[in-house]
């Protein structure tokens, strides 16, 4: 069973529809021993980082995710839910991640060399910088959805994936069994429908 | 490179999409669903379904519709009609839409946009403006565009944005139904004014009006339309070849 970790962030019909579309049993769930069993987990997320921290933290959930993550459960975080896996964020001030993977979340203004629209919004091209399990169905400039106005920087062992949009931005990152993606893959089509295939399948 | 989005709108009321559909291949080319997903196997990057029902029947129709789309289109959906408060927001995207579309609501009450954003985030809180010129300047038309809201147009949609509106679709009212190209000085004023994506909306006729757009007006972000699309006037698999014949970067 997959479990979509509920902790009141953002909608998860639309990530548990992407599930069934697979053939993959995934249950939207708020219950930590639920989820610390499962047998692969979904850290989902949209809105700013520091009010997902903390919901994440007082839900108590953020214990059975990092604890089911250190005993080899595969964990997938998409979108905020990725910016969460890392040590922290400097989205309006300076916040605790899970710590999971070594690198801090910043500002896509920060980095980019043109003024562009801030958030990213839309479909851009992966450019692949490591093999990954999660491409195991994909091919190396398929686009994605990405809506996001911040990205992982300092990470750059984890790095499978950048995008550019200005600068090359964290797509995708994997670490053990600790996968994120900051594009929507339950929004981008049959490209992202195969990454969370891979995730099913092969992935862990 | 991002891509420039190419969006397909759907009326529906009362569950079935309304303005004549053209397609010889669909079996009910009226299902919502079945249309949405026909789109999104063909190139359409995103899709906007417009709740067109004044009854409350139609308005679980619509939810109901909402939900059985979200079970097999996986690109973002964006949904508008009738949106006057943030239970509005809630009760469509809890059925599937990921994106929020508001106009006449904001128009009556612009805080809801400052509040919509607030709990679901500005990335799902879209303000379309329908726009007409009066006396040479831009106006905003409220009530299916028939009621002149004296509000000017650019300065209406900054106001919408510094609320907390993260797209804007600018439905010029000059060019809609004429089919003779989108409002391209109106969308260059939006674009000049607004650093948020800005779908252009209103006026398409034929492939070579999106090439134009595109062309011309280079910050604008997406081309939405319903009739040129529903009419197999524009194949979106043709436009998106095309554009990348003219460097307009599209996602195949």
């Amino acid at each position: 069973m997959i479990a979509l970790v509920d902790y009141g962030v953002g909608n998860l019909f639309s990530l548990a529809c992407s599930f069934r579309a697979i053939g993959q049993e995934a249950r939207i769930s708020k219950d930590a021993d639920e989820i610390y069993r499962a047998d692969r987990i979904i850290l989902p997320g949209v809105g700013a980082f520091g009010d997902a921290a903390e919901k994440l933290k007082t839900s108590g959930l953020d214990e059975a995710v990092k604890s089911a993550a250190k005993k080899g459960t595969p964990l997938m975080g998409i979108c905020l839910g990725m910016q969460l896996l890392f040590d922290k964020s400097f989205e309006y001030g300076e916040h605790e991640g899970l710590g999971l993977i070594r690198g801090s979340v910043v500002p896509i203004e920060s980095a980019i060399d043109r003024p562009l629209k801030i958030p990213q919004i839309g479909w851009n091209a992966l450019i692949f910088r490591k093999p990954s399990k999660l491409f195991s169905y994909i091919k190396d400039g398929d686009y994605v959805y990405f809506v996001h106005s911040y990205f992982a920087s300092g990470c750059e062992e984890a790095v499978t994936a950048e995008t550019e949009y200005g600068a090359m931005l964290t797509a995708s990152v994997e670490k053990d069994n600790v996968y994120g993606c900051q594009f929507h893959p339950e929004k981008s089509g049959k490209v992202g429908l195969n990454i969370l295939r891979a995730f099913c399948g092969e992935a862990g | 490179m991002i891509t420039k989005r190419i969006i397909p709108c759907l009326d529906v009321r009362n569950g079935r999409v309304v303005k004549g559909v053209n397609f010889h291949n669909l079996r009910d080319v009226e299902d919502p669903v079945e249309l949405a997903g026909y789109y999104s196997e063909n190139g359409a990057d995103e899709l906007v379904f417009y709740d067109i029902t004044a009854s409350a029947e139609g308005r679980k129709l619509f939810t109901d519709i909402l939900s059985r789309t979200a079970e097999r289109v996986f690109i973002p959906l964006t949904v508008g009609g009738g949106i006057n408060t943030v239970e509005d927001f809630e009760r469509v995207l809890t059925h599937g839409a990921d994106k929020v579309s508001v106009n006449s609501g904001a128009i009556k009450r612009p805080e809801l946009i400052y509040e919509a954003a607030k709990l679901y985030g500005s990335q799902c809180v879209v303000i379309s403006a329908d726009i007409k010129r009066v006396d040479g300047a831009f106006r905003v038309f409220a009530k299916g565009c028939r009621e002149d809201t004296g509000l000017e147009g650019i300065s209406w949609i900054k106001r919408c944005v510094d609320l907390g509106a993260g797209e804007v679709v600018v439905n010029s009212i000059d060019t809609d139904g004429v089919k003779q190209g989108f409002d391209l000085e109106l969308l260059s004023a939006v674009c000049d004014a607004v650093n948020v994506p800005v779908i252009a909306s209103g006026g398409a006729g034929c492939l070579e009006d999106f090439i134009t757009l595109f062309k011309r007006v280079e910050k604008v972000d997406a081309g939405l339309a319903a009739s040129v699309f529903h009419f197999r006037e524009v194949d979106i698999g043709e436009l998106k070849r095309e554009m990348l014949r003219n460097g307009i970067p599209a996602r195949i």
